[in-house]
């Protein structure tokens, strides 16, 4: 069994591998771009990752060297690749670690940490304790009306299902100070809302909690039912009123046919931007993108029900 | 001589021998012995399991078993329960409701997890299945009342409606209604997962009352605490009993009525819900604690105190699933107390605090690894860890088969010595031979993948967020462990050299799904190109992968092995890599 040396297993060395990319049979050539790797919330940006360029280098560099011998097995019926079972066979491929590498891979999975911790957190282990106190003070803790934006929530973590996430949401736990304010944000990480779209073969789910503002949220949803758009109407909808064009979310997608409305707590259906958006995160209980011409008369009660309600 | 012996049993003889051996396992093993043991085992398989609905048609299962009554079908992957898989995905069970009505009118038993349901699903199940039995929906959603509606008002003979943490559109409360005045089959139901709108407490009271074979019921939180004595009198033979909401004024007579009724329940061996509990009604289950194997607290945000008085009063609790308000303390008094315990579950009460709102920590896990000498399964929610701890935890512990613990910030590092978790988890992985599941977290270096190729040769679930430094970590799990079914990996440094190079590895499990990695899509289309068998899904919602440069990491990758070829009801974010240019459309 041969052991190709392009299977150097050390991605970050730094042999060129110019037969290799001259004959790989892919395209034109890979890329030296920066990659984007977003592993922050949609509207959120990702922090740079300056580390990455040069794995991207190494790792183009042996993509092109696996695949020749990744076919070259496959054609030639060598065994190195399919030894899934015994590690022997692939054992040639992969050299000793480097010791130094730890900090090196610690830099590239810390970099997209940044949206957990921090941004520019150090990645020293003894700086992970001392961090909290910083990301306590630009939480929600003790503070409930600050949407908790600072602390840059990862998607799926930790690893819990909705149902419970939305069930310790709606019903914080019970303290006895008798203040409910300030404590009923904790717990309420994340708030789950189905969003659906006229037309739409599926219903999508949002979390409220990640974005701080109406524009946020319909950039957000734009973004996600892009592709559903069947078409956009040249019109702007039929106008329920004048005075209320700025609370209609009109702008999203694109000024076509479509408003964004929501159900409220008591299973009204009110147009979405008419009430601060505190307010309106937590009255949602989903969300829908109907078609205007649907939406007529919705307007005027949302009015009412705010000076009802405050 | 011996070729001989086997053939002289007639095949009803095998079938009868056949009829015994229940698991898959074993029924796969049988029907690979020869032809006429794959005959013979086919046509009396009743139970069909299909842990991936993508991995093989309807047709092909229809094909094979023609006469079977149960069937259980996966769809999604287990990251989906974290909203990892964006809607739409997939996972639709109506083209296999579909099939087997024509096929199957005599199917009794359909159990889903992680699939779409829709209405129309349902009223198909209820128009085409005349004796069906037992309908268990896990973590699926797509429905309303309306489509239960349907299977309450058709399925003369449902023994088991079971909708457990399914996502269901509450139109109306009344569908409980439809099921006939006649109806008396049902043993088990529960609807927990049903919103908080009002139910229709006397259409399930009397459902209750002339269920008299009824063993389960799971209410949902909008039953309130004092309707729970109605419809409990009229079921003292419960086994198995979730409560609504447990809050309520606190009045005498409530309370002495719940009581009353609670210690009639002879049988009550499992309690859950307690939503919203006030500690002031908790001492009416205590006359039933006595008996108690499983008692699910984790809804229940009461503190330290009143779980630890509860706990104390269950010495034979075998599953306990809780809060973090039990803290180190109240884990402590379950650990002398619960000899019996088997499995715990502490979930975080406060997951996206920044500073710890409890007392639990390491410790805790600590005690009950210690005192419970027949603890198997464990998941735990803490925010620290040592790897004195884990050593601790695997030596006195050896028997664990499912050990899942999320320390709650990611790569959390031993905070005694500031090092990584690596050996700690590696002292599970060595001492704990028999693990089928393990799921890591805290700081991780490829090391403690090392142990975990070498030592869990059990393995067949391993969950990955935020660990490791290079393709070596995931080599060290795909090539070591050998019986790796399902791989979900999140966050981590691996690339395409370990997923190539280990390629064959993929076919023998059942899925590979990596998230926010770096598998460049150059070899996501190899993959796809080279393993025919294999369905390798690119899922980005940033738009079409080929409208990024190749050796771009792709967002989201799920790779399943499939004899069913690449699927076609795929949403327009997710590509699958085949055969012809690596790129297929929707």
């Amino acid at each position: 069994m041969s052991k190709p040396i392009e299977h150097d297993y050390i991605g970050l060395s730094e042999q060129q591998l110019p037969s290799m990319e001259k004959s790989s049979d892919k395209k034109d050539g890979l890329h030296l771009k920066d990659t984007e790797l977003r592993l922050g919330l949609p509207g959120s940006e990702s922090p740079e990752r300056e580390d990455h360029d040069q794995n991207v280098l190494s790792l183009k560099s042996f993509v092109s060297g696996a695949k020749r011998g990744f076919s070259d097995a496959l054609d030639g019926g060598g065994n190195w690749v399919f030894s899934g079972g015994s590690g022997g066979g692939t054992e040639g491929l992969f050299s000793p670690r480097r010791g130094g590498k730890n900090n090196g891979g610690k830099d590239l999975s810390g970099s997209d940490s940044g949206s957990v911790l921090k941004d520019g957190a150090a990645q020293k282990p003894s700086v992970v304790q001392e961090k909290k106190p910083q990301v306590a003070a630009t939480s929600s803790h003790g503070n409930g009306n600050i949407a908790p934006a600072s602390k840059a929530q990862v998607v799926g973590w930790p690893p819990i299902r909705s149902f419970r996430k939305n069930t310790l949401a709606a019903h914080p736990p019970k303290n006895d100070d008798g203040d409910g304010n300030a404590e009923a944000k904790l717990g309420s990480g994340c708030l789950y809302v189905k969003v659906s779209m006229d037309g739409a073969p599926y219903l999508r789910k949002v979390d409220l909690k990640i974005y701080g503002s109406y524009k946020d949220l319909s950039s957000a949803l734009e973004k996600m039912f892009s592709c559903f758009t069947i078409g956009q109407c040249g019109s702007h909808g039929v106008s329920s009123g004048d005075g209320l064009t700025e609370s209609r979310l009109i702008d999203l997608l694109h000024g076509s046919e479509y408003v964004l409305t929501y159900e409220d707590k008591d299973g009204d259906w009110m147009l979405v931007g008419d009430v601060p958006w505190e307010m309106f995160t937590d009255w949602c209980k989903r969300l829908r993108i109907m078609k205007s011409t649907e939406a007529i008369g919705l307007a005027p009660r949302a009015m009412e029900k705010c000076k009802n309600r405050t | 001589m011996h070729k001989k012996m086997a053939f002289s049993f007639p095949d009803e003889v095998l079938e009868h021998v056949f009829s015994f051996i229940q698991s898959d396992k074993d029924r796969n093993a049988v029907s690979m012995v020869c032809k006429s043991w794959y005959e013979i085992e086919r046509w009396c398989r009743r139970k069909v399991f299909v842990g991936n609905c993508y991995a093989v048609s309807p047709r092909m299962v229809i094909r094979r078993f023609p006469e079977f009554r149960s069937i259980e079908l996966k769809g999604k992957p287990h990251f989906a329960d974290f909203n990892l898989v964006p809607d739409g995905w997939g996972g639709y069970v109506f083209p296999w409701i579909a099939e087997m009505a024509g096929a199957y009118p005599w199917l009794e038993e359909i159990r889903l997890k992680r699939m779409v349901v829709t209405d129309e699903s349902l009223e198909l199940i209820a128009k085409s299945f005349k004796n069906f039995k037992v309908l268990v929906l896990s973590s699926c959603e797509g429905f309303s009342t309306d489509g239960l509606a349907a299977i309450a008002a058709s399925c003369k003979n449902l023994k088991e409606l079971d909708l457990r943490d399914c996502e269901v559109d509450d139109l109306s409360a009344h569908w409980l209604s439809h099921f006939p005045e006649t109806y008396t089959s049902l043993v088990s139901l529960n609807i927990s997962c049903l919103g908080s709108d009002e139910a229709s407490f006397s259409a399930l009271e009397r459902l209750v009352h002339r269920c008299t074979n009824l063993k389960t019921l799971r209410l949902n939180r909008a039953v309130p605490l004092d309707k729970i004595a109605n419809i409990l009198r009229h079921a003292p033979q419960l086994v198995e009993f979730g409560t609504g909401t447990y809050t309520a004024d606190v009045r005498p007579d409530v309370y002495s009525d719940l009581a009353g009724v609670l210690s009639s329940c002879k049988e009550l061996k499992s309690l859950s819900g307690f939503w919203d509990v006030i500690p002031d009604y908790l001492p009416a289950i205590y006359p039933v604690c006595s008996k108690l194997t499983s008692l699910n607290l984790s809804y229940a945000t009461i503190q330290s105190p009143d779980l630890i008085k509860l706990v104390s009063h269950c010495p034979n609790l075998q599953r306990l699933l809780v809060l973090d308000y039990i803290e180190d303390s109240g884990l402590e008094v379950l650990a002398s107390s619960c000899k019996d315990l088997q499995e715990l579950r502490v979930f975080p009460s406060d997951p996206f605090g920044a500073e710890p709102n409890v007392s639990l920590t390491e410790q805790g896990l600590v005690a009950v690894s210690l005192g419970c000498p027949k603890l198997q399964s464990v998941l735990y929610f803490c925010r620290r860890m040592s790897n004195e701890a884990l050593v601790t935890i695997a030596r006195s512990r050896p028997n664990f088969t499912r050990f899942r613990l999320c320390i709650i910030e990611p790569k959390t590092a031993d905070y005694l010595t500031l090092e990584p978790l690596d050996v700690g988890f590696g002292a599970i992985v060595q001492y704990c031979k028999d693990l089928r599941r393990l799921s890591l977290s805290g700081l991780l270096t490829d090391r403690v993948f090392e142990y975990i190729g070498t030592y869990a040769k059990k393995l067949e679930m391993l969950s990955v967020a935020f660990a490791g430094d290079s393709d070596l970590g995931l080599h060290h799990v795909l090539s070591g462990c050998e019986s790796l079914r399902k791989l979900e990996i999140r966050d981590c440094p691996f690339g395409d050299k370990a997923l190539l190079a280990n390629a064959a590895k993929l076919e023998t499990m059942r899925s590979l799904w990596m998230s926010s990695c770096a598998v460049s899509f150059a070899a996501c289309k190899l993959l796809g190109q080279k393993m025919p068998r294999l369905n390798v899904e690119v899922i980005d919602e940033r738009g079409p992968p080929d409208s990024r440069p190749e050796n771009c990491p792709v967002d989201k990758l799920y790779i399943y092995r499939s004899i069913a070829g690449p699927r076609f009801d795929m949403p327009p974010f997710v590509w699958t890599m085949d055969e012809d240019s690596g790129l297929r459309l929707s």
